[in-house]
């Protein structure tokens, strides 16, 4: 708040002030019951700490409540990916599936761990709800290769995600009844 | 046992005294003056001077030569040139040596002291003025007070003399113009 | 003396090295412990070595406690790579770390540890014990110059500088601030001179501590300042010298320099705790209850053992408390405080033994 300031006069030391040593005692005091206090320190190989909702950890693909690979390999991730982390191989869903009109599914998904730096772009960039961050924090390999998370790796740490969208479900069962058009 | 430790304890101090005088480089001939100075405490204490001997390592080694090394240091670390001797210098020292060399010799020479060193340790009481504090201190303030306090003037006279030149009260220049000169050249 | 007994007395001597070389470690243990406490952390307390470690209970405790963590450290120190500068002087490089931990180490030789039937154990018992353990220790600063000097590069030159005035100055006061407990045991008729084990065997009724507050405090401050011991760390403060003289020094060397700091330490405690809280002594006013024989001995040395580590946890619970004095605080409370309050505190001591004393003797 300007010039609401108020200017302190310095008072002169006292002479038990000028010794110095009633602060020091006080000091010895302060620390002393510093050493008294309940311990601060988290263990955390054995205690974890709590992770909040929206934390941003490791990126997985997801599949929908009916098993199928959300993920119809747009590419935009990839592209707005800005450590370029994010390798994408397209590739086509063979006739016999059920989801052939979907037409389009990853062949490979690289997500190099090496170089993401948990932005959440991906996530957030995706049309298909698709990729997800997960509360995976502690990641580690023993070798580069082992932190090129591949598609199978992604999609088993992401697992199935519970929503109720159904986006390409609704659109098959919309063109079955003639509106093909939408 | 004891003559081994009396002749490596001697041959210590005089190797580092020239040493000190022989070596370019100023902090070894520092640093050898201090080796020579414990030497000298060591042969104190063989002669059951102990604390002569503490003294020595206390107020010389631990000390006086410190402040020379620290004094060394801040003024100049590699100032190793080689100094041209005049003709006149080398004189005076020839002359200061030859009298020096002859004062020593005529010390040692004389016929009190020309026995072997046991009864030389016997006879001079080293015990009563080096062996126990008690004794050295009631020697020096009984019989020795004189020369206590003429010393003791001596050095505070020096100190007041060290606080006169450092504060420049001779010349007009105050402090603060004196710090921003530097140091006044004319003295 | 025959070669059965230089032999005995040689390893007496190394006996007296390993204990304090191996109190100094704990006290580095002890140090990141109580810092980590007093932080409301935890400190070392995972380290652990396979087997040792694995003992059900014990195992547990002595990792928790870090005692391991101290084993490590060693190890690390002796098998890290030396590096040595190209810039430095060699010669006086090697030296200086020597040079610091020997007069660490020498000077326990004359302090009394212990009682064996009323009589004081020490390895040494000279008559001028106090000026033999001040002597050896300003020995210690050549260490501290040397290392400062020879690392040849600014930093650790200030620090050396810095230590040098730091340690000459302090050694005044300190001086001055023990002779007031001499000049009370050399009362007419006694026969203590400068020795320990008479200042010890003095303090069978009452310690010097609340005899002489004054003195006590006064010497405390020049112990922390001689030990370059926080608030006095000028020598190696880290905010503004880097490491100070130790800045060049790595590996093994860098060890020995730490671990005479501790040794510093260690010898600094149990040197106060003679002079001024009764040494072996068990309580003032009380008898030491030690039987006689070697149990006497063992519970009369662990007593002194017990009052040092308070000690040390005092030097590391300051450490911990105040801030680091800025170098002209350290100059002025040196030279413009403690020396005149020890002059003061001398002449106060001889009036009031002068009035206490009886005139005739």
């Amino acid at each position: 708040m300007p010039g609401k300031s108020k200017v302190m006069e310095r008072k002169p030391l006292t002479w038990a002030e000028k010794t110095y040593l009633p602060q020091v005692i006080g000091g010895l005091g302060v620390t002393f019951k510093n050493l008294m206090r309940k311990k601060v320190t988290m263990e955390y190989p054995e205690v974890k700490p709590p992770i909040p909702d929206r934390y941003r950890g490791q990126p997985a693909l997801v599949k929908d409540p009916d098993g199928r690979e959300k993920c119809v390999s747009c590419q935009l991730c990839e592209f707005v990916c800005p450590p370029k982390a994010i390798t994408i191989q397209p590739g086509s869903i063979p006739d016999e599936s059920d989801d052939i009109h979907v037409e389009k599914a990853p062949e490979e998904f690289e997500i190099d761990m090496l170089r993401c730096i948990y932005c959440g772009l991906c996530e957030e960039v995706c049309p298909e709800e698709a990729i997800f961050l997960q509360d995976i924090y502690s990641l580690n390999g023993l070798s580069r290769e082992e932190l090129k998370f591949k598609k199978a790796k992604l999609y088993e740490v992401g697992g199935i995600r519970e929503d109720s969208h159904f986006k390409w479900k609704k659109k098959k069962e919309a063109e079955q009844k003639g509106n093909a058009a939408h | 046992m004891d003559i081994f430790l009396f002749y490596f304890l001697s041959a210590l101090t005089v190797f580092s005294a020239v040493m000190v005088t022989l070596s370019r480089n100023t902090v070894n001939g520092a640093m050898y003056m201090v080796l020579s100075l414990i030497g000298t405490a060591g042969l104190f204490a063989m002669l059951g001077a102990y604390f002569l001997a503490a003294l020595q390592v206390l107020v010389y080694a631990g000390a006086v030569m410190v402040l020379f090394i620290f004094i060394i240091m801040l003024v100049d670390v590699d100032a190793e040139e080689k100094v041209k001797i005049g003709t006149g210098s080398l004189i005076a020292a020839l002359i200061a040596t030859i009298t020096m060399s002859v004062g020593v010799f005529m010390l040692f020479y004389n016929p009190e002291w020309n026995q072997p060193l046991s009864v030389i340790v016997e006879s001079s009481s080293i015990e009563a003025f080096g062996g126990s504090a008690k004794k050295y201190g009631a020697l020096l303030y009984s019989k020795n007070i004189l020369p206590i306090q003429v010393v003791g003037m001596l050095l505070l006279i020096a100190m007041v003399g060290v606080i006169l030149i450092s504060k420049n009260l001779f010349t007009s220049s105050t402090p603060e113009e004196v710090s921003e000169q530097g140091e006044p050249t004319e003295s | 003396m025959n070669l059965i007994e230089l032999l005995i007395t040689a390893a007496c001597g190394l006996g007296a090295a390993i204990a304090i070389m191996s109190m100094a470690g704990l006290s580095v243990l002890a140090e990141r412990k109580v810092c980590g406490a007093l932080q409301g952390r935890l400190g070392p307390n995972r380290t652990t070595i396979p087997l040792l470690g694995d003992i059900p209970i014990l195992g547990r405790m002595i990792t928790r406690i870090g005692i391991f963590q101290l084993v490590a450290d060693a190890a690390k120190f002796v098998f890290k790579e030396e590096t040595i500068p190209g810039h430095v002087k060699k010669f006086y490089y090697h030296l200086a770390p020597i040079v610091v931990l020997i007069p660490a180490l020498v000077p326990i030789s004359v302090l009394p540890f212990g009682s064996l039937d009323g009589e004081p154990m020490i390895l040494a018992n000279v008559d001028i014990g106090m000026l033999v353990i001040l002597a050896v220790s300003s020995l210690g600063v050549y260490g501290t110059v040397l290392a400062g000097w020879a690392a040849n590069s600014k930093y650790p030159f200030l620090g050396g500088v810095r230590a040098s005035a730091q340690m000459i100055s302090y050694e005044l006061a300190m001086g001055l601030a023990i002779l007031p407990v001499f000049l009370w045991i050399n009362q007419p008729g006694s026969d203590a001179a400068l020795s320990l084990s008479s200042v010890v065997s003095f303090q069978e009724t009452h310690w010097f501590v609340y005899l002489q507050p004054f003195t006590a405090l006064l010497f405390l401050i020049c112990l922390f300042a001689e030990t370059n011991r926080a608030p006095f760390d000028m020598a190696e403060s880290e905010t503004d010298l880097v490491g100070g003289f130790h800045t060049e020094y790595g590996a093994f060397k860098f060890g020995m320099f730490f671990i005479g700091e501790y040794a510093h330490i260690v010898f600094g405690s149990a040197l106060f705790v003679t002079l001024f809280l009764g040494g072996f002594n068990f309580l003032p006013m009380f008898a030491s209850p030690w039987p006689a024989g070697v149990v006497g001995a063992v519970l009369s040395t662990l007593w002194f053992v017990v009052k040092v580590s308070g000690l040390i946890f005092f030097f590391i619970w300051i450490r911990w408390t105040l801030p680091r004095f800025r170098y002209d605080q350290v100059m002025t409370l040196g030279w413009k405080v403690l020396l005149p309050l020890s002059i003061v505190n001398l002449l106060v001591v001889m009036f009031i033994l002068m009035a206490i004393t009886p005139v005739n003797a």
